[in-house]
């Protein structure tokens, strides 16, 4: 299995095409998430009891739909067709960004809540204002925030329903391990279909590693 | 020091991918060619369009898709030209003026294929609307592919033609999978059960399993693969002129040539026809 996938001559592009689409869109997703996560934590306003449940049931976004609707959007008859993005990794991109931004913003929201009830006051008595606290509590909290990156990272590597319609798993340029796998499935190469399989699988542990070997030990 | 490494981080895995993705978006303009998964799962296009790209420095994106689908995404405007096998849904498309010269480039036909136990007792056979009606009176397992694809479409009509309502079996022995040929022919060989079948699908297929060839040799069951440009009028904002390019080629005699030489484990899988339309 694992060799059959390691000689197919594609397996190098398809792998950095899917990091690459995965890495970008959870970074999207946590350059936004991230914050707005620790922010809704910290700030009460009207209607963010609404966007935190809303996070969380987002949660369970259908790839498919995401995909659809995007594609509904990006298609060259659709409001956003003149931008060209149907079927490129940019499109990729954006829909694993939508789908990831709903996992790093509740789990971060989750874990900032926490640590805002304990050491809020604290924080606030040492003379940081609320825009402060935002980097501070993502800071503090660092192990569960890279969780719900992580999250979100394990959400955009393994999914294939979204980027399939927004990218057309076009060979040698949208084509990812997952839209490979469904490809090999199809043309009934099970041994292949599953050596990507453990390829991708060996790929995401790799990525989680660094990813935690990076942020360290918690020092609170 | 450690607080600022993981925005530090997060910054570079921003900047590394976003970096490595972008020329890959802003490589040379490229065409998309709507087409379907016969033609491109059994690896034809993989194989013939590195020569015509050589040739025209022309880049060809394929979409693999049913003959339905596919069609729709020209609809649209997010194909450029179209590969299909679908006479009737063709002309509808060709008729609704989105499509302009169409041209046959080759053929082959579609095959029943079915369990080697052959419940319904058809194999052997060359009539595919006799065995059609065999295997509905025998209530013999029939995987359909229920996609709007150009197999999808032959098979509806190949049970009209029979005289049967295949939903009548809903439930029981006509399975509507609503997918491609592959999982088609994965399902069919893990149940098993009878299908219809491009051959060029089959014979590059490999998980067979139980199944072979029960019904070949019918005149109904010849299978045509038409390209068709989009029209101007309709399409101003499509890549035409890169298009046409290819939709000539594919009729030249290098494009027809390169088509013919095209083999999978010896056996020709497509008839170039360009020349003498079937």
């Amino acid at each position: 299995m694992l060799s059959a996938a390691f000689a197919s001559p594609d397996l190098w592009p398809i792998i950095c095409l899917s990091l690459s689409v995965s890495l970008s869109a959870t970074t999207m997703a946590a350059l936004i998430g991230l914050p707005l996560g620790a922010a809704l934590a910290i700030w009460r306003f009207p209607g963010s009891r609404v966007v935190v449940i809303g996070a969380n049931a987002l949660l369970g976004l259908p790839p498919a739909v995401v995909g659809l609707a995007l594609y509904v959007l990006l298609s060259h008859s659709g409001p956003l067709g003149a931008l060209g993005l149907l079927f490129t990794p940019a499109a990729m991109v954006l829909a694993q960004a939508v789908l990831a931004l709903p996992i790093i913003t509740a789990l971060t929201h989750r874990a900032a809540e926490d640590l805002w009830a304990a050491y809020g006051d604290a924080l606030m008595d040492l003379g940081a204002n609320r825009w402060r606290a935002v980097p501070a509590l993502i800071a503090m909290g660092r192990l569960s925030m890279l969780t719900a990156v992580m999250a979100g990272f394990g959400r955009t590597i393994s999914e294939v329903g979204a980027i399939l319609v927004v990218g057309g798993n076009i060979a040698g340029y949208t084509r990812t391990m997952t839209t490979a796998i469904v490809l090999e499935t199809s043309r009934g190469d099970l041994p292949l279909a599953l050596g990507l399989g453990l390829v991708l699988i060996g790929l995401t542990v790799m990525v989680s590693a660094a990813a935690f070997a990076f942020a360290g030990r918690p020092t609170w | 020091m450690r607080r600022f490494l993981l925005p530090a981080a997060l910054v570079l895995a921003a900047i590394l991918p976003a970096a490595s993705v972008a020329p890959a978006a802003a490589q040379q303009a490229a065409i998309t060619l709507a087409s379907t998964t016969s033609v491109d799962n059994s690896g034809l296009l993989g194989a013939i369009l590195p020569q015509f790209t050589k040739e025209s420095s022309v880049s060809v994106h394929v979409l693999a898709l049913g003959t339905g689908q596919a069609l729709d995404v020209a609809r649209r405007g997010d194909a450029d030209l179209v590969l299909v096998h679908d006479p009737e849904a063709e002309e509808k498309f060709i008729a609704e003026g989105h499509g302009v010269n169409r041209h046959q480039i080759a053929w082959n036909d579609f095959i029943v294929v079915g369990p080697e136990a052959d419940p319904a007792h058809v194999k052997g056979g060359h009539d595919a609307a006799a065995a059609f009606t065999a295997i509905a009176k025998s209530a013999a397992p029939f995987v359909s592919r229920g996609d709007r694809s150009g197999t999808n479409a032959l098979e509806l009509r190949l049970w009209r033609a029979a005289g049967i309502d295949p939903k009548s079996g809903a439930g029981s022995w006509y399975r509507d999978i609503g997918g491609g040929m592959g999982q088609a022919l994965n399902a069919a060989a893990a149940m098993p059960a009878y299908t219809l079948s491009d051959r060029g699908t089959w014979l590059s297929f490999k998980n067979k399993g139980p199944l072979l060839v029960t019904i070949e040799g019918d005149p109904h069951l010849i299978n045509r693969y038409d390209v068709i440009e989009l029209d101007p009028k309709k399409h101003a904002g499509a890549r035409l002129d890169a298009a046409h390019r290819l939709a000539a080629w594919l009729v030249s005699p290098e494009g027809q040539a390169a088509i013919g030489a095209f083999r999978v484990d010896g056996e020709a899988l497509f008839q170039p026809s360009a020349a003498s339309p079937r």
